[in-house]
């Protein structure tokens, strides 16, 4: 098998230069790449293109990149819960295209599967279309929407094999699959890195053929956005 | 008048057995409480999850399973994990009978306004406009009137659209109403206690009365 494990993650991003365009996975703070993150942030590049689906919060995830303005362009479906983000925004110093959560899915897809573009509903009929091609399918209008070309995709998952192959855990899969067929490099870092074969072939999201380079992270920290319990007392929901 | 939770008692009495639904945030969200004993409904979670579970009890969160509020949840014996794209595949599909979703806008054509203030709410839209752009039936929860007193339900929505054409079904502090084909609010149901005058004045569209209109079962 092909041995894609390197050392750490700032060994992954080596080459990840200043103005390169980059997905990152996860949904909120949900399967995020925290150790690529880390090191993107140490490493100190900026002029960043970034697509993911949203920015993170003021403290964590893609908001430590947004505090030390390493992000040119922000290319999110939701954006709230950081107002760092919200102030570069306001003031002009961050660009921000926002587009519909399934386009940005969709668009990595694409990508992923080599499809220069897609056709979907989603926008018709707001600011979203604008300067885009619409199509007419059956009575039904739909816009054209281009595979994303991303240098490099970052991915998180909870296993992986030395030879690239993933498994995601529970909701944290989210983009992450998508986001791994897109990029052009693409980096895996996963909770627990193991020997080919030990995984079962049936149960594997992304094949390895996608992933370029795969390290076991460390010190997550898997913080929680919004924390909601029920109480133990089952009187109340 | 009707609070926040007797808009979802009163749209939880739509949903029928067998259907696949998606909840958007806010009142929505509390409409999984009062699906009638016996509905056998499945819900769907945009970030990637069919099944939705109750939250979790305290020392039981896992962080990596949210809903699409990135609230910890739960899953169900029979809840399915998938990624983004397949999560609005099966959007885009109609394969999800019914989304339920706030707004701050809704025009008497069927137009929806909830992703955008000019100059004061830059979010963005998340999953809504995929939603609304597909759903087979959409219902609208939210109060009639904004904080300044005004109309919600208009002649053509001020604010940038979420999706055109879309909204089939509005339930409101003061009434249940439906999109007419021709264009204007059919008044279908008054809250109790709330006369068609006082629905009439609230509701700046065209609002169409035909004969007399019952007031909600909740």
């Amino acid at each position: 098998m092909i041995n894609k494990v390197v050392s750490g993650p700032d060994e992954a991003i080596k080459d990840i230069e200043s103005g390169m365009t980059l997905m990152l996975g996860g949904f909120g703070l949900c399967g995020i790449p925290e150790n690529c993150i880390s090191a993107l942030v140490r490493k100190g590049i900026n002029n960043l293109t970034c697509i993911s689906n949203n920015a993170g919060v003021d403290d964590f995830g893609i908001g430590l990149m947004l505090k030390q303005k390493q992000v040119k362009k922000m290319i999110s479906s939701y954006v709230g819960e950081n107002a760092e983000f919200e102030r570069q925004l306001l003031s002009n110093e961050l660009e921000v295209e926002l587009i519909p959560q399934g386009t940005l899915a969709t668009r990595c897809m694409a990508a992923g599967y080599g499809m220069p573009a897609i056709f979907t509903p989603a926008g018709v009929g707001t600011e979203v279309a604008q300067g885009k091609e619409l199509r007419n399918f059956n009575g039904k209008d739909y816009l054209m929407e281009l595979a994303f070309e991303a240098d490099f995709a970052i991915v998180k998952a909870w296993k992986g094999d030395t030879s690239g192959n993933l498994i995601y855990r529970s909701t944290a899969r989210n983009f992450n699959p998508v986001m791994a067929m897109a990029g052009k490099i693409t980096i895996a870092e996963v909770e627990h890195l193991v020997e080919p074969g030990e995984l079962d072939p049936d149960q594997i999201h992304t094949p390895g053929i996608y992933v370029h380079r795969i390290f076991e992270g460390k010190n997550y920290e898997k913080r929680i956005e919004q924390r909601t319990v029920r109480s133990l007392d089952h009187s109340k929901i | 008048m009707l609070d926040k939770t007797g808009i979802a008692k009163r749209i939880a009495k739509e949903i029928k057995d067998g259907y696949y639904v998606n909840l958007g945030i806010g009142i929505p969200t509390l409409v999984a409480n009062f699906i009638p004993e016996g509905v056998n409904v499945v819900l769907q979670s945009e970030n990637g999850l069919l099944g939705m579970g109750p939250f979790p009890f305290e020392g039981e969160e896992d962080a990596d399973l949210i809903n699409a509020g990135k609230q910890t949840i739960t899953t169900l014996p029979g809840s399915a994990v998938f990624d983004s794209a397949m999560s609005f595949g099966m959007i885009r599909s109609q394969k999800v009978d019914l989304t339920i979703l706030g707004a701050m806008e809704v025009s008497e054509n069927g137009d929806i306004a909830n992703w955008k203030i000019p100059g004061k709410m830059v979010k963005g839209m998340g999953g809504a406009m995929d939603l609304v752009a597909s759903a087979k039936n959409i219902i609208v929860a939210m109060q009639h009137v904004n904080k300044a007193g005004e109309s919600k339900l208009l002649t053509s929505c001020t604010l940038p659209l979420t999706g055109v054409r879309c909204v089939k079904k509005i339930v409101t502090e003061l009434a249940v109403l439906e999109i007419d084909q021709s264009g204007g609010f059919k008044l279908l149901e008054r809250a109790p206690g709330v006369s068609v005058e006082e629905i009439k004045n609230s509701t700046a569209g065209k609002l169409i009365v035909e004969g007399d209109i019952p007031e909600m079962i909740i």
